[in-house]
């Protein structure tokens, strides 16, 4: 498949490499207002991953939605191993970069294309941010 | 990514001479300013955390505890920084169905921010009861509600700052200078003509949750006309707090009345994408979560309410008698003010509640519900209208008389 051998850039990025499966969807992200964080799924009805774990997937969503508390909830989500591998978005707000960075949890944003349309849901992808890349690798 | 250019003392701050707590602050703070590609960092006067024990965890609560410790014996925070609601009520923890264990962990974070000099305010309204800030004010506030109101109406400029990075401001002083700090940002992205100025706090929340939803992006900036008379402060309250909820938006401009937007012109560039909102959409919106008429339990939340708004309530609680629990959640500066105006009186006499220091959505909403039965919760909030689905509530949003009826009937007519 052509999508396969894809690179796609983005603008701000960081953390560490990492590899998984992606879980795609073109719909936004806050920890408090999509997530049932026990469960690690999520829960909000309406959203477009309505019901699926997120739990160890690289997340690629449009946009960060919502408050503020996602700063504090990635970092008690990783405690517990309930937590996105990483997280990939076509923008982000400060909330997110803030919680990424206190989680330690890498995360690309800002992509030349709708990143959601470009990456196949389940697909194996790796995320650099020291290159500001994200990878489709199979 | 291009480093951040420091001045003198934040090379010593980096360096350590100031101690491992500023230290530590500033390297989170710059990781978060390259991030935006901030070239520098801008002098704050005023944090404002959002830190309550659901969000922070055992997790956030160590760390607290871990800086804390850090903190004895060193400079702490050095500008007032102050915080949002806290996760619980202590007098009416009980009535909650809160447990020992989630008291415990708000106690314990109490105790490591008192440590570290922070005043628990624990309040989202600090814009009308502890000091709101002046125009070209830079400040760094948590809480969205709080972002949106001090950067829209009193045209101060803050990004939204979680827990973290607020009391990283606190500590060093500044915060990175990116987002609505700077000018080209705090420009419209969109036009909104409004062709209805609401009545009600319900209404002035679904504009604001339309509008926000029409904006959809932190980045996107609103300027809005048509509205026809000069809002009250409780009512860009509402407004703010669900556009920034829905719209995860932190400034907007209302032409010839907030301070930045005099005219059009002064904040709007020609050929912007164009929207119009009418009564109609109101009224849908309100419609979307009018799934049953049933009423579990009545909350006025989100934002906690001024003075103002619980003088209100108590006037049409007055001789009712409730079949359903009915919440009024307000600061602890406005609750004593509530209480010997007899406020408070006239709603629990009804059988309602008024609690103060929390808010609903912030203190274990999910568990509070299994433990009440609670499902079906009437409001005149739009922000907790839309946090509360996805803790499991089905949420109707109706007018603060509609909603006093509904605790008399347990039905919404």
């Amino acid at each position: 498949m052509m999508a396969n051998s894809r690179t796609f850039r983005a603008r701000q990025a960081m953390g560490h490499t990492v590899r998984g499966r992606a879980l795609v969807a073109h719909d936004g992200f806050s920890a408090r207002y999509d997530l049932d964080r026990i469960a690690g799924t999520f829960s909000r009805p309406g959203h477009k991953l309505a019901g699926r774990s997120y739990v160890g997937k690289i997340l690629v969503l449009d946009t960060a939605k919502g408050g503020v508390a996602t700063a504090w909830m990635l970092h008690e989500m990783k405690s517990r191993g309930v937590v996105p591998l990483a997280l990939v978005l076509n923008s982000v707000n400060p909330i997110l970069a803030q919680g990424a960075a206190l989680a330690d949890l890498p995360m690309l944003a800002g992509f030349d294309e709708d990143i959601t349309a470009a990456i196949p849901d389940g697909a194996e992808v790796e995320l650099n941010p020291q290159m500001r890349t994200l990878l489709i690798v199979g | 990514m291009t480093a951040m250019k420091l001045d003198s003392e934040e090379e010593d701050i980096l360096g350590g001479k100031l101690g491992p707590l500023p230290q530590q602050a500033l390297q989170h703070q710059k990781a978060v300013g390259e991030f935006f590609g901030a070239a520098d960092f801008v002098p704050v006067t005023q944090a404002h955390i959002m830190a309550d024990t659901e969000s922070l965890g055992e997790a956030g609560v160590r760390w607290l505890e871990g800086l804390a410790a850090i903190a004895e014996g060193q400079q702490q925070v050095r500008i007032p920084t102050i915080t949002d609601p806290r996760g619980t009520d202590f007098a009416k923890a009980a009535s909650l169905g809160q447990t020992q264990g989630m008291l415990d962990l708000e106690r314990r974070a109490i105790s490591a921010f008192t440590r570290l000099g922070v005043v628990m305010t624990d309040t989202c309204i600090n814009y009308q009861t502890i000091q709101a800030p002046i125009r070209n004010e830079h400040v760094a506030f948590g809480d969205t509600g709080v972002v949106i109101y001090s950067n829209s109406v009193c045209g101060a400029l803050s990004n939204f700052e979680g827990g973290p990075s607020a009391l990283a401001a606190g500590l060093t002083g500044r915060t990175p200078r990116y987002g609505f700090h700077l000018a080209e940002h705090r420009r419209a992205t969109l036009h909104v003509r409004v062709e209805f100025t609401p009545t009600s706090l319900n209404e002035w929340g679904a504009l604001g949750a339309v509008i926000g939803r029409l904006a959809a992006n932190y980045w996107a900036v609103p300027a809005i006309e048509g509205i026809v008379r000069t809002p009250k402060s409780d009512e860009l309250k509402h407004f703010g707090a669900a556009m920034a909820s829905f719209g995860s938006t932190a400034l907007f401009h209302v032409v010839g009345l907030t301070p930045e937007a005099g005219k059009l012109s002064d904040v709007a560039s020609a050929g912007l994408p164009q929207h119009r909102v009418e009564r109609a959409d109101i009224e849908a919106f309100q419609a979307s979560y009018r799934a049953d008429d049933g009423v579990d339990v009545v909350v006025f939340s989100a934002p906690q309410l001024s003075l103002y708004e619980l003088r209100d309530l108590a006037a049409i609680c007055r001789g009712r008698h409730f079949a359903v629990p009915l919440l009024a959640v307000t600061s602890p500066q406005v609750k004593p003010d509530s209480d010997r105006m007899g406020y408070t009186e006239s709603i629990e006499e009804a059988g309602g509640t008024v609690l103060a220091g929390m808010c609903f959505y912030q203190s274990y909403a999910r568990e509070i519900a299994e433990a009440n039965g609670w499902k079906r919760l009437a409001t005149n909030s739009a922000k907790l209208v839309n946090i509360l689905g996805g803790y499991g509530y089905q949420p109707i949003l109706a007018s603060m008389e509609a909603c006093v009826d509904a605790a008399v009937t347990g039905r919404l007519s």
